[in-house]
């Protein structure tokens, strides 16, 4: 396994009175894309906006490229190389597809190469490029969304449930984009719940349960072992091909 | 049978007709009632006064009250429109700081009629010190003073702003109720201040000699030829233009703009992106205190006397106003701030103790049509 340019370790994470996360300890393989699974409300998404900085961590240590991130502001997080696409995928909905990319190029003007390649990879931004992002389909939003984190080149990407409520095709274009990402030797930490993506992208797999990772391993150990399947998500991977 | 079908399709407004109109009173609320209310008053103002109160007249009776405004003629509908505009213009100023401030932090900043008050105490201060330029009638050393009585306005309201922000406010981010409560105090806190650095009289503020006085239009032009227009009407109509025209600019065509924008729908997901929107609140809000010190400098010198009070009773007007154009709407809050300026010239031109009514009735009106207002801003 490569090192890990994320640690996780014993994190504990309060969102009002609720306590979620009870220590959770995950390593992040650099260059590598991991797949966060987990039923609902196991703390996948939690997990995510902690590193962001976007939860209370009362205990726990959250390690970037060797640093303690733990205590820094969501905005110093984002500007280390931490590239975050929510659930919702948060795009500005008033504000057109080229403002939404400009605002999320924060170090300057957007690199003319790096937005054909983006372009390259979401034909549909080139298209609407001047359209409110409020008026985009679903599927053009998450594709807006993801654009947003890598229209600058950024250590770690974090993407929750990228496919979540999309039509086959948008997501056979979303795989496509992620397998392009991850040829790049980009770092993803993926949160799904559509196994057939996790299965296809995945390198390493990490599984979630009661604010706590219950497993951590290869993707394709677990793919292959039909028993541990059933033990850590109550189905099987097979069975959804 | 073909002739009457085409009968009835020429003289009945056709469903696509009523659909239009119907869409543009949805996709422009501001427009329509502002074209209505504008309207209504001129067609007052074209009916013959003789033709409408003719039978009272006739009669030797008094004629009802509310038909006085067909006396008013064209020219009259023209002062009190140009009036009207600048009023609002001149609310406009004062009420975008504020509007600004709850559209992007979320903070309702009840204490923004004491920097209204303020900015009117500087700015006269300038004024009465410069007086003598002011009265020389020299256009270049007028237009010093009044350059001057501004930016002093606005760098001691956004200096207070400054402090205001990071004492008063950001103890409370996320808490209305306090924020209530702390902003009213310091609003006190500011009016006492006024007093003890200006003391508890009213201060009188000589116009520049320049700027007073009226254009009269020519009289031989039609339906409004001899209609006088105070100069500083003008000016504040032309001042609040082009500063309408300037943060149009700003919030559509600049990164600064862009982030307002966005932090107004997702104050998060700005963070997200790396920007750190404590910044972004402080820089907001000492410019939203700028405008209202900048607005009540130019009141002050609309109404020529100031006092610690003025900015409390102009928040009325300010409250109305951004509630009117739709929480947080820069638009909303031109499009309100002008409605109300016009319905307090033309409802005072017959009765002058019902304008401030006409005003809280007109927000009634707007809400209970509009409950999110005339240009609602989308929030996450």
């Amino acid at each position: 396994m490569a090192e890990p340019l994320m640690k996780l370790s014993g994190v504990h994470a309060d969102i009002g009175q609720y306590h979620i996360l009870h220590g959770v300890d995950l390593e992040l393989p650099k260059g590598e894309l991991t797949v966060l699974l987990g039923r609902n409300g196991a703390g996948k998404s939690t997990t995510l906006r902690t590193i962001m900085g976007l939860t209370d961590v009362p205990r726990g240590r959250v390690e970037f490229k060797g640093e303690d991130i733990t205590e820094w502001a969501t905005p110093r997080i984002a500007r280390s190389g931490i590239a975050f696409v929510p659930e919702d995928m948060g795009i500005f909905q008033l504000l057109s597809v080229r403002e939404n990319l400009e605002l999320a190029a924060a170090s300057g003007p957007i690199d003319k190469q790096r937005l054909e390649w983006v372009f390259g990879l979401f034909p549909a931004l080139k298209k609407f490029w001047q359209t409110d992002a409020g008026n985009l389909s679903g599927g053009q939003k998450q594709m807006l969304a993801i654009a947003r984190a890598i229209i600058e080149p950024r250590d770690l990407l974090l993407v929750d449930e990228p496919t979540k409520g999309l039509a086959p095709s948008i997501i056979n274009d979303l795989r496509d984009a992620f397998r392009e990402l991850k040829d790049q030797e980009a770092t993803i930490l993926l949160v799904e719940q559509n196994f057939n993506f996790a299965r296809a992208l995945g390198q390493t797999v990490a599984v979630m349960d009661d604010g706590r990772v219950v497993h951590a391993g290869s993707m394709a150990a677990l793919a292959e072992d039909e028993a541990l399947q059933q033990e850590l998500l109550g189905l099987s991977l097979g069975a959804h091909q | 049978m073909t002739t009457e079908t085409s009968v009835l399709q020429d003289t009945r407004p056709t469903p696509g007709v009523r659909q239009r109109l119907a869409a543009f009173r949805q996709g422009y609320p501001h427009f329509f009632l502002l074209g209505l209310l504008v309207g209504v008053m001129l067609i007052l103002a074209l009916v013959p006064y003789q033709l409408v109160a003719g039978p009272w007249l006739r009669a030797g009776e008094d004629v009802p009250y509310l038909l006085q405004y067909f006396r008013m003629g064209t020219t009259t509908w023209f002062v009190l429109t140009v009036s009207g505009m600048a009023m609002g213009l001149l609310i406009f100023i004062m009420s975008s700081g504020m509007t600004l401030t709850f559209g992007l932090m979320s903070v309702l900043n009840l204490g923004h009629g004491g920097f209204i008050s303020f900015g009117a105490f500087c700015g006269a201060t300038v004024v009465v010190y410069f007086s003598a330029w002011a009265a020389s009638g020299n256009l270049f050393l007028t237009i010093a003073v009044l350059m001057m009585a501004c930016f002093y306005a606005m760098l001691i309201t956004g200096a207070l702003g400054v402090f205001f922000e990071r004492v008063v406010i950001k103890p409370v981010y996320g808490d209305h109720l306090k924020q209530i409560l702390v902003t009213i105090g310091g609003a006190i806190i500011l009016m006492e201040l006024i007093h003890v650095i200006w003391g508890a009289t009213d201060v009188p503020v000589p116009r520049p000699q320049l700027l007073r006085g009226a254009v009269i239009i020519d009289q031989a032009i039609p339906f409004i030829g001899g209609a006088a227009i105070e100069i500083y009407r003008l000016m504040a109509v032309i001042v609040g233009l082009i500063l309408y025209g300037l943060m149009l600019l700003v919030i559509n065509k600049t990164k600064v703009g862009v982030l307002i924008r966005a932090g107004v729908e997702s104050r998060e997901m700005v963070e997200v992106q790396g920007y750190r929107i404590n910044l972004l609140f402080l820089a907001v809000f000492v410019a939203g205190s700028a405008l209202a010190g900048l607005g009540g400098a130019m009141w002050g010198m609309y109404e020529q006397i100031v006092n610690a009070h003025m900015g409390e009773h102009l928040m009325i007007m300010v409250v109305v106003v951004i509630i009117l154009g739709g929480l947080g709407s820069i638009t909303g809050c031109f499009y309100g701030a002008i409605l109300v300026g016009l319905i307090n010239l033309y409802v005072g031109y017959l009765e002058p103790r019902l304008a401030g009514i006409a005003t809280v009735g007109l927000m009634v009106a707007v809400l209970m049509w509009r409950p999110q207002g005339l240009i609602p801003v989308l929030r996450h």
